[in-house]
């Protein structure tokens, strides 16, 4: 049973979004997501300033036995990408939802309240219907 | 097996050199005429070993391996039949190994008897109308394919068609190459028995289907019985057939692709024609067309003409003959060494020998399918016939024993069999894809099915011995992830380190 | 039956297992409209006596002409302990090193092949093989665009002075992908790349720029000029480059100011047998920073579980059995056979070795072009420096020039009317270390009586 912080919002494709004080959004993936791809030997993050839209590819996850694409959840601009993953991408699968988030993004105006995120608990039916 | 060898960076001291290989020192003024500014400043720093060093050093690295030769290796879909000594030995026949690819056709006779009738009788077991020899690879045969399928569609003003249906099975080269032509991929599930879902296709095809890529038999070992009726839904909706030959060791001589319906397949000669593997290639994709897309073979091909002088009958087509050609593959004509390989391989089996190849692979994966399954094992689709591999999946040891299918393919090693091919198609869990191939006997494959019950009672009773396999080849289990994470791509000295 | 070992007894008992009585009803699945009912089109078995008559005679027919070839593959001595060793069943009937534990032998001589390219072409990385230099190319072209983040048109800035078959392999291989292709002009005289051609592009978007080193022609370009400028443009700077020059030859990791991001080239050289064209082996090279956008295998070294070192293919989540229709190419090979022969050549050589094969070569073409311009109506076409390899003009067509001399054993070289018109009568020349003296005299005494009768009149 994977962890499903109930604080957070989800998406299909196993994204995690937090809303940070100043408005920002903080993105990463779910501890199932860490947990199917296995160790993780490389991320590539965006670059602070790129516009990003919905369902736009925008990070990478590499294990040995995979790569998955991690999708921007809405519109909006990078502010940041988490600069510790490059060095250490272990830090997703030890921390997928502190010290592993993948990037920042501030988003456009309207975006969020438009953006197709589910609740924890509707993540935890998408996970159960799974099999996880 | 030997342990390890070291890095031949490691034997090197400088001044040492096998010098009666090197040709004689012109002298510095040889190269006065270079300008200094492109010259090298320092030699490269090649290993400096003697004749003896490099021999042993070498020779010991090939004891590090397993081979046909030497071992079992009944790999899924990659077809590890015995490669014959004699397509070596002739097709490294001194004047043929000396041949400059630009020769003229008045030097290259022979040379393209060969290559010409190797285009024959390739026409003749795939019932394709048309044979182009010079892909390089599987993956590359799939890549004219389909840049040929795209070619087709833009000649007919069809521009818009550039969605390439493939069945979820499918080998990963499938969707990498239709992407590589610029093509979209869809996907489309296959049913509980392992055929393609007709319904699931029908919704699949429409205005913008450029084509459907298959493997018959499919990559989960069995046949696709409703082929014909998949031939027609795509072609009612415009599109055309490709024909993925990774599995053509099943039917060989007994079904041909052209009679399926396809329009267009590639064949690999590594695995049917049995030119060698290599250690990862050479390998050699020839293409096979229908007359739709005849006009768009990629060159050179051999022709010949009806009525030469003597002695001058075969030549090179190439653009002009073929002005609708996709083009030119590879700077000559595609890995010639490896055609007549399979010349000669297929001159050795002849028009009887090439039936007895599906007959006798398909007996022996499904004596070896039956054998294990009253051994206990599960096959993936029990209902089915084998055709020359079938599946078994460890599903079931895995949830009961915490013993994996990657374990076992491990612990085979120990046994002294390759493993089979494992996680692949990722469609079943914990699978093993079993290709015995037509040229093992009957006592490998008892020997194989004895290594994996005895395997199995281990997992029951001694679990971590195969959790921990293999523990007598040069090397254990590797950390791949630290390969990933640390990369170490080239050697360097202790101190750069 | 060839390669079959079954006897009629195991037959009896492997049906009898399966439970059917006969091979054709495991066929039973198969609709019967699509059983082959004979293969006409295939003869009958030869046995393997007469399969090698058959071989000999043809191989015979073809004669050992005395070549002066090059364009692209070059003869070279290779010594015997290459093929033998590379024939070597462990090495020749070994399959893709997947289950790495089983192929120790196999990924090792990769990574001694990738050290040692990488160390040839003065890159950081190199990948265990692509099929030839053409292909690689092409590859590198598609690499490029998906390396230079900073620029979207995909346009490749390729001279003409690039290897013909090469420019057309990068067209069918890649234009699918949306890459666009220009050419860049050379100056007639001197055979290389115009200084100038690149001003047009200045201020423009270009990812790439490639430079082949030598030249088709032989000639030798202007490598750091070239280089800078394509950095200085936010271009790639691809290299295409003949790795027994590099014995000789600045390497592209030392090209200008930064050296180039990628380099390719044909592996052929390096202890590879010219056979007709194939198989060869294209080398990938690259910078460290853009590793994980090099197609094709690569092995790294790591520790197995008792702290012994191995290695293993990795990074593989580029490669298409994992990353599908994601993949950074379709390929699902490496040339390993050649890979490892080209690795054994270049062990047996060392530097020294390929330092003078390449100065042998060197002086070996000059006394060609020397003695065949000292013969009326030939003379060189190009004023620059060249390496191993030129173009000379003649004073009428080349192609019954290139007949006559065939027709006496000797093949002369290539007529470059198909690729270079504008060049007139222009005939590509090549001399490697394998020529002798005598060798070179024949060719010119044979051009010289060829050329004559005509002049006579």
């Amino acid at each position: 049973m994977s962890n499903v912080p109930a604080d957070l919002k989800y998406t299909k494709s196993h994204e995690w979004v937090r809303t940070l004080a100043n408005g920002t959004l903080e993105i990463g993936i779910t501890d199932h997501a860490q947990h199917a791809l296995g160790d993780l030997v490389f991320v590539e993050v965006p670059e602070a300033g790129r516009a990003v839209k919905a369902g736009e590819q925008c990070a990478v996850v590499e294990s040995v036995k995979a790569a998955s694409d991690v999708y921007a959840p809405l519109d909006g601009e990078i502010t940041a990408g988490n600069p510790r993953l490059a060095d250490a991408p272990e830090t997703v699968n030890a921390e997928p939802y502190a010290a592993g988030w993948l990037m920042r993004l501030k988003p456009n105006p309207g975006a969020l309240a438009a953006a197709d995120l589910m609740s924890a608990a509707d993540y935890h039916q998408l996970l159960d219907a799974e099999g996880d | 097996m030997p342990t390890a060898e070291k890095v031949i960076f490691e034997y090197s001291h400088a001044g040492r050199g096998a010098s009666d290989q090197w040709p004689q020192d012109p002298g510095p003024a040889a190269l006065a005429d270079l300008p200094a500014k492109l010259r090298r400043a320092a030699p490269p720093s090649l290993p400096e070993v003697g004749e003896l060093e490099a021999v042993r050093h070498f020779t010991r690295l090939s004891q590090l391996n397993f081979s046909i030769d030497t071992h079992f290796y009944p790999l899924g879909s990659c077809t590890m039949k015995y490669n014959p000594k004699a397509c070596n030995q002739y097709a490294m026949l001194p004047e043929l190994l000396a041949r400059h690819p630009l020769a003229p056709e008045s030097h290259g006779q022979g040379f393209l008897a060969c290559l010409y009738e190797l285009q024959e009788m390739l026409k003749a077991v795939s019932g394709m109308e048309g044979i182009a020899l010079s892909p390089m690879a599987g993956a590359h045969g799939e890549f004219t394919g389909v840049a040929m399928i795209r070619a087709y569609h833009r000649a007919r003003g069809d521009a818009e068609r550039n969605e390439i249906i493939v069945p979820e099975a499918a080998h990963g080269t499938n969707p990498a190459t239709a992407t590589m032509c610029g093509c979209v991929v869809r996907e489309i599930p296959v049913d509980a028995h392992g055929d393609v879902d007709i319904g699931e296709l029908k919704r699949a095809v429409g205005p913008r289907t450029a084509g459907i890529m298959l493997t018959n038999p499919s990559t989960l070992g069995v046949f696709e019985r409703r082929v014909e009726e998949v031939a027609r839904v795509v072609h009612e909706a415009g599109g055309l057939l490709y024909y993925d030959g990774a599995n053509l060791n099943a039917i060989l001589g007994k079904v041909r692709p052209g009679d399926m319906g396809f329009d267009v397949i590639h064949m690999n000669l590594h695995k049917t024609f049995s030119t060698p593997h290599g250690g990862g290639g050479p390998g050699a994709g020839a293409v096979g067309v229908g007359a739709r897309l005849l006009p768009f073979l990629p060159v050179p091909i051999v022709g010949r003409e009806a009525d030469g002088k003597e002695g001058e009958r075969y030549r090179w087509l190439t653009e002009s003959d073929l002005p609708q050609s996709i083009g030119r593959l590879s700077a000559f004509m595609g890995n010639a060494g490896v055609l007549l390989r399979a010349y000669i391989y297929m001159r050795l089996l002849g028009r009887d020998g090439m039936q007895r190849v599906g007959e006798y692979a398909t007996l022996n994966a499904n004596y070896l399918l039956k054998r294990l399954r009253d051994a206990g094992f599960d096959a993936a689709y029990p209902e089915r016939r084998a055709s020359h591999e079938f599946i078994v999946t460890l599903k079931r040891q895995a949830r009961e024993l915490n013993v994996t299918a990657m374990d076992f393919a491990k612990r085979l090693l120990d046994y002294g069999f390759h493993a089979p091919t494992t996680y692949f198609p990722l469609l079943v869990p914990e699978c093993l894809l079993i290709e015995p191939t037509e040229t093992e006997s009957k006592d490998v494959l008892d020997a194989f099915v004895t290594a994996m019950a005895q395997i199995q009672k281990e997992a029951e009773q001694e679990p971590a011995r195969v959790t921990s396999a293999p523990h007598t080849m040069p090397v254990r289990r590797l950390d791949d992830v630290r390969a990933a994470r640390q990369l170490d791509l080239t050697w360097k000295p202790a101190t750069q380190q | 039956m060839a390669f079959i070992p079954h006897t009629a007894a195991d037959v009896e008992a492997m049906l009898a297992a399966i439970g059917v009585g006969s091979i054709e009803e495991l066929f039973d699945e198969i609709p019967a409209g699509l059983r082959v009912k004979s293969l006409a089109g295939v003869p009958e078995a030869l046995n393997e006596m007469q399969i090698g008559r058959l071989m000999t005679e043809r191989a015979r027919a073809d004669g050992a002409p005395l070549s002066f070839l090059g364009a692209g593959a070059y003869e070279h001595h290779i010594p015997a302990a290459v093929w033998a060793i590379t024939t070597r069943g462990e090495f020749y009937s070994a399959y893709t090193p997947y289950q790495a534990e089983a192929s120790q032998g196999t990924l090792q001589m990769i990574y001694e092949f990738q050290s040692m390219i990488a160390r040839l072409t003065g890159m950081e990385v190199a990948n265990a093989s692509m099929y030839d230099g053409a292909s690689a190319t092409a590859e590198a072209a598609l690499m490029a665009v998906r390396a230079n983040r900073k620029s979207k048109s995909m346009r490749i800035l390729v001279p003409t002075t690039l290897h013909p078959h090469y420019r057309k392999v990068a067209l069918t291989t890649a234009s699918n992908q949306g890459l666009k292709f220009e050419e860049l002009p050379y100056c007639t005289a001197e055979g290389v790349t115009l200084p100038g051609a690149l001003e047009r592009y200045a201020g423009q978007d270009i990812s790439a720029l490639v430079v082949q080193q030598p030249n088709f022609f032989g000639c030798l370009e202007d490598v750091d000029a070239l280089t800078d400028w394509a950095h200085a443009h936010g271009a790639l700077l691809i290299a295409v480059v003949n790795p027994t020059s590099l014995a000789l030859l600045k390497p592209p990791g030392e090209w200008g100011a930064k050296g180039a991001d990628i380099a390719v080239g044909e592996g052929q050289p390096l202890g590879v047998p010219l056979s007709s064209g194939g198989p060869y082996l294209g080398f990938m090279t690259c910078r460290m920073e853009h590793v994980r956008q090099i197609p094709g295998r690569i092995v790294g070294r790591t520790l197995d579980v008792a702290g012994r070192a191995g290695f293993t293919l990795t990074l593989q989540a580029r490669e298409q059995h994992i990353r599908r229709a994601k993949a950074t190419s379709n390929i699902c090979t490496n040339q390993g056979l050649l890979m490892t022969a080209a690795t054994i050549y270049l062990s047996l050589m060392g530097p020294q070795g390929l330092a003078r094969t390449a100065a042998a070569s060197h002086a070996r073409a000059r006394e060609l072009v020397g003695a065949l311009s000292r013969v009326p109506g030939v003379q060189p076409a190009f004023s620059g420096g060249y390496f191993h390899e030129a173009v000379l003009r003649l004073d009428r067509p080349v192609a019954p020039v290139l007949k006559a001399l065939a027709a006496r054993g000797i093949l002369g070289g290539l007529d470059l009317d198909g690729y270079y018109p504008e060049l007139g009568h222009a005939l590509l020349v090549c001399a490697t270390e394998t020529k002798t003296s005598a060798d070179i005299e024949r060719y010119r005494g044979a051009l010289s009586e060829t050329l004559q009768p005509a002049r006579a009149a």
